[in-house]
Parts: structure tokens; sequence; C-alpha cells
């Protein structure tokens, strides 16, 4: 049913994604194509992947901004994928009943056997989160990786998104954003974390923590450049006889 | 956005063969129309044709067609389910009214109601048709109160000058058509032009700082691109080939859809029906092109809100 559940069941999975510590490296769009071209509506398909245009659906994409953050010009690192919103339009625009939204846990999914491939769903989204699939005709997107995270043959540890598991600097946390208690909900309001495009009145629940300011460098003690130690002061024997080997050179 | 040719000719044959039942049903059941055999044969028959053409092609651009028929079980959310019902549903009362035209020559009683239930039906189709689109916020050119106006207004024009064009073939006079069709004609180029209008002076409502959240940022710019080919994002709704051809192919839509199709009828007005067939052929073909014109840069003006991420700063 294209139709919005009536009343979700306060459960509100999702991501917080941290613009501060994001460096951009793209391993969990990496990891996403990886684990989604085999799990959940797969494959993930590419076209001409080794020619002179090669393109494919990869349901995660990361840009990088350059943005004013209280006087300082800093690059900002920005992973964009499904926000899952809680009333989006990609699911009631869908003529057939294939993008839903799931009452007990709020994921927006795409259910690959009735797409008919008509793509409004993707016209409806403004956050270009959905992309076609070419080879297989149907839409596809984020899917949480709910394929992992209620995955019983995975260790515990391991039923997370794979986008978070990936990541080596800890930018990207999952958890349940409908729960006040939760640890994600917890960084949401300590960082006045915030959706995108909340004037579409989608109610996004993916959340971005803003990037910090940089910390003022004088109050911090941190040397505002580095600079050689003189040599001369230096009172170690080592220190010395390179003193002396460089004065001798330099005849 | 980029142009489906597949969902302009469903837009425009459509739109067009909806008109003309439209016209077909209130002119017949108000005795303005001769209701004789041939003449509704070749009528309905270019109407259902031309509807069943679009709805047709129409499912040229899903990825699997042949799964097409659930698009009719989400209609209480979806303008495009609904769409599919009404263009289903309108066979229903257009069919029965054009059978009894054609094998009755009867268009009085039940079958008059018949046909005036097949017109609000059309009617209702093309205002789905446009709903589609006008519904949809991501995209400011189209999420706009004039563009069921345009839809309705050019598919009632291009309906009404085949009716004078089929009229004409038959050695019908049209003169007391003529004149209510110039005015519609002229009516739907009041609405384009205004919807243009207003398109170019609305201001562009989102910004990049919006769209990334960095909102205190005074100006936001895209360092780097996720991918350095296109992907579907950027192929469907990154599209600018027309935009900066706009002026140009507005003026084209002006001449062809409206323009010469007035000047055309008006000629024949004034020489009395003497070169109807080659005069009506003249405007149907020229508003077809020029509706098929206007239909594309629909799609090619339209501008979504995705390309703020893709640096863009202000949609």
């Amino acid at each position: 049913m294209t139709s919005l559940p009536a009343s979700s069941g306060g459960k509100k999975l999702g991501l917080v994604i941290d613009l501060d510590i994001c460096v951009g490296c793209h391993a969990c769009a990496v990891s996403c194509k990886e684990w989604n071209t085999q799990g959940y509506s797969a494959p993930l398909s590419d076209q001409n992947p080794y020619g002179d245009d090669p393109h494919g659906a990869w349901l995660n994409r990361i840009h990088a901004y350059e943005a004013d953050i209280e006087g300082d010009r800093n690059t900002v690192h920005f992973p964009r994928s499904c926000l899952h919103c809680e009333e989006p339009d990609c699911v009631t625009v869908c003529p057939t009943g294939a993008s839903y939204k799931r009452e007990e846990d709020g994921i927006v999914l795409v259910n690959p056997d009735t797409c008919i491939g008509c793509k409004l769903c993707s016209w409806a989204c403004p956050y270009g989160a959905r992309e076609y699939d070419y080879a297989h005709g149907v839409m596809k997107k984020c899917t949480l990786c709910v394929d992992r995270i209620y995955n019983e043959n995975l260790e515990e540890v391991d039923r997370v998104p794979a986008c978070v598991k990936a990541c080596p600097t800890g930018a990207r946390a999952f958890g349940d954003l409908g729960d006040d208690k939760s640890e994600v909900s917890k960084l949401v309001k300590e960082r006045s974390g915030y959706g995108l495009f909340e004037e579409f009145g989608y109610k996004p629940v993916n959340k971005y923590l803003p990037p910090r300011p940089r910390r003022d460098k004088a109050a911090d003690g941190a040397p505002v450049a580095l600079e050689p130690t003189p040599a001369s002061q230096s009172t170690s024997k080592a220190d010395r006889l390179f003193q002396w080997a460089d004065r001798l050179l330099s005849r | 956005m980029h142009p489906a040719y597949s969902v302009i000719l469903f837009t425009t044959a459509s739109g067009a063969g909806y008109g003309l039942i439209f016209w077909l049903s209130l002119l017949g059941v108000n005795g303005l129309l001769p209701i004789e055999r041939w003449f509704g044969v070749a009528s309905f028959g270019l109407a259902f044709g031309l509807i069943t053409v679009g709805l047709l092609s129409s499912t040229f651009h899903l990825g699997h067609p042949e799964r097409a028929w659930r698009a009719f079980s989400q209609w209480r959310s979806s303008w495009l389910s609904r769409e599919g019902v009404a263009a289903v549903i309108a066979y229903i009362p257009a069919g029965l009214a054009a059978i009894a035209w054609v094998v009755f020559e009867d268009f009085s009683g039940i079958w008059g109601l018949m046909a005036l239930a097949g017109a609000v039906m059309a009617i209702v189709t093309i205002i789905c048709t446009a709903m589609i689109y006008a519904s949809l916020r991501t995209i400011r050119q189209w999420h706009n109160p004039l563009v069921v106006p345009v839809y309705l207004s050019l598919g009632l024009a291009t309906g009404a000058l085949l009716l004078l064009l089929l009229m004409a073939l038959f050695g019908y006079r049209t003169t007391y058509l003529e004149g209510p069709t110039l005015l519609l004609v002229g009516a739907a180029m009041m609405i384009k032009l205004v919807y243009w209008w207003k398109i170019d002076r609305e201001d562009k409502t989102w910004t990049i700082e919006q769209a990334t959240g960095l909102s205190a940022s005074t100006q936001v710019n895209q360092l780097e691109s996720p991918h350095y080919q296109d992907n579907y994002v950027l192929r469907e709704m990154g599209y600018q080939v027309a935009r900066k051809h706009a002026a140009k192919l507005r003026y084209y839509v002006m001449i062809f859809a409206f323009i010469a199709p007035i000047l055309a009828l008006g000629l024949d007005l004034y020489l009395d029906n003497t070169l109807s067939v080659v005069l009506t052929i003249i405007s149907v073909a020229s508003s077809a092109l020029g509706v098929f014109i206007e239909r594309w840069l629909f799609f090619a003006e339209a501008q979504h809100v995705v390309s703020l991420y893709y640096g863009e700063s202000r949609a």
C-alpha cells in the first residue's frame, strides 16, 4: 500500500551522520554498493563499467562542499542517501504500492517484484536518494540494510547498516530516532542535529550533525605554525656531533 | 527534467483525444453536430485511437511494462494511479455513446447521459494527468496552479481543432464552430503566456544552503561531485539541453501552437469555408507540432531541487 501507515509504531530507525567527523573517504558508499549488490533487491547493476561512460546505481553518494563555519571557510564532506522520511511523497506517488513505508520500524523500501519502473518516486524525492537500475528495470534505494540489521546469522555487533560498519572515523551512527533515550537521539540533541529540507514537511528521520567551529588556536595553546627548534640550544651529545658535522661540511 | 518522448506523445495525443471526445459528446448532445454514422466512425475512431496510442506509448518508458496493470491499485494516494483508473473508466461511457452514435445514430435520452458522462471523464482524466506533475513539490515549474489549466485548455483546443478538420473532410460547414474554437485557442495561448510569466518572475525558493542544512553559511559551493560520470539522478533530473534554447522554443510554441492555427481559422472564416479542408489541415498540423514542442519544453524547463546538491545555488 502506498498510503502511509496510519499509526507509526513509534520506532524510527535511521542514521545520524556527523559532518564534523566525516573525511569523505567514500568507504560507506563502497561498502553499501558491495553489500547491496548481493542482498535485498540485488543486483545493484552498473552499465558499461569498463567503457567510456560507466554509470550505475549507488544508494549512497558523498559530496564535498565549501562552507563558512563561524568565519572559517571549511571543507564539508557530505554523504547523501535516503532519509527514511516519516511522511514522504516518494511513497504516496507510487501507482503500484511497490514503494512503501514499514509500519514496524519506519524503513522506506521498494518491492522489486511489483515496481513497474515509472520513476515517479525519484521525481518526488528532493534528496535524489533513489536511483533507477537500468538492468533490473526497477527503482533502487537505501534499505537501511534491512537484510543485515535483523539478520540472526550475523554476529550481533555486525547487525548495523554496511555504511555504519565501514566508516573508519565513526561519523555514522545507527539507531532508533523515535526513542528519546537512544544513543542516536542523545547525539542529535547534544549537537543540534537537523534533517535536510525540513521545509518540504516530509519529516526526514536521518539527521546530520553540523560541523563544529574550529577551536580557537590561541586559547587552545596549539602553535600557529611549526618552527624548527634552534639547534644551538640543544644539549644532547648527538645534536652537538651533527652541529660539528654541519659546520665542517659547510666549509 | 529529462523529456521522455513516450510521455510527451502520451500527454499530447491523449489530451487531444479526450478533447475531441469532450466536444463530440457535448456538442452532439446539444444537437450541434450531425449524428451521422460514418462521421461518428471517423471521429470516435480517431479519438479512441489517439487515446489508446497515448496510453500504450506511456507504458514504453516503464522498466516493466508487463506489470503496468498494477498501477490501477493505488488511486487513494497516487495521481498516476488515478489517471490510469480514470482513463479506463472513461472508455465505458464514451464507448457506449460512440456505439449509440454509430449504430443507432441516436444521441438522445440515456445515450445523451452516457455522452455527458464520457465528457466528464475526459476532463477528469486530463486533470489527473496534469496533477501528476502539479503535485510534485520538488519541481517549482510544475508545482504551479496553472499547470492544470494549461493541460486542460491545450487538450480542449487541440480536440476542437481535430473536430473542425473532421467536419471539413466530411464536407460539413464549420463556420458556426470556428469562432468559439478561435477563442479557445486564444484562451489556451493566454494561459500559457501567464504560466511562463509566472515561472519567470517567481523567486527561486530553494537554496543550496537549505539543501545541505549548512544554512548559517553565507555561501555554500560544491567542491567535489560524488562521481565523475553522470548517474541516474543527473541524467533524469539534471537535464539542461533545452534551457539555453528556451526563449527560442517558446517563440516556436507561440507560432505553431497558437498563432498559425488562429490565422488559418480566421482565414477560413473570412473565405466562408471555401478552403476549409486545407486550412483545417494546416491548423491541426501546426498545433500538433506546437503542442509537442510545448510539452517537450514543459519537461526541459523544469528544474528539480536535487540539482542543488550538485552545485546549483538556487532552484
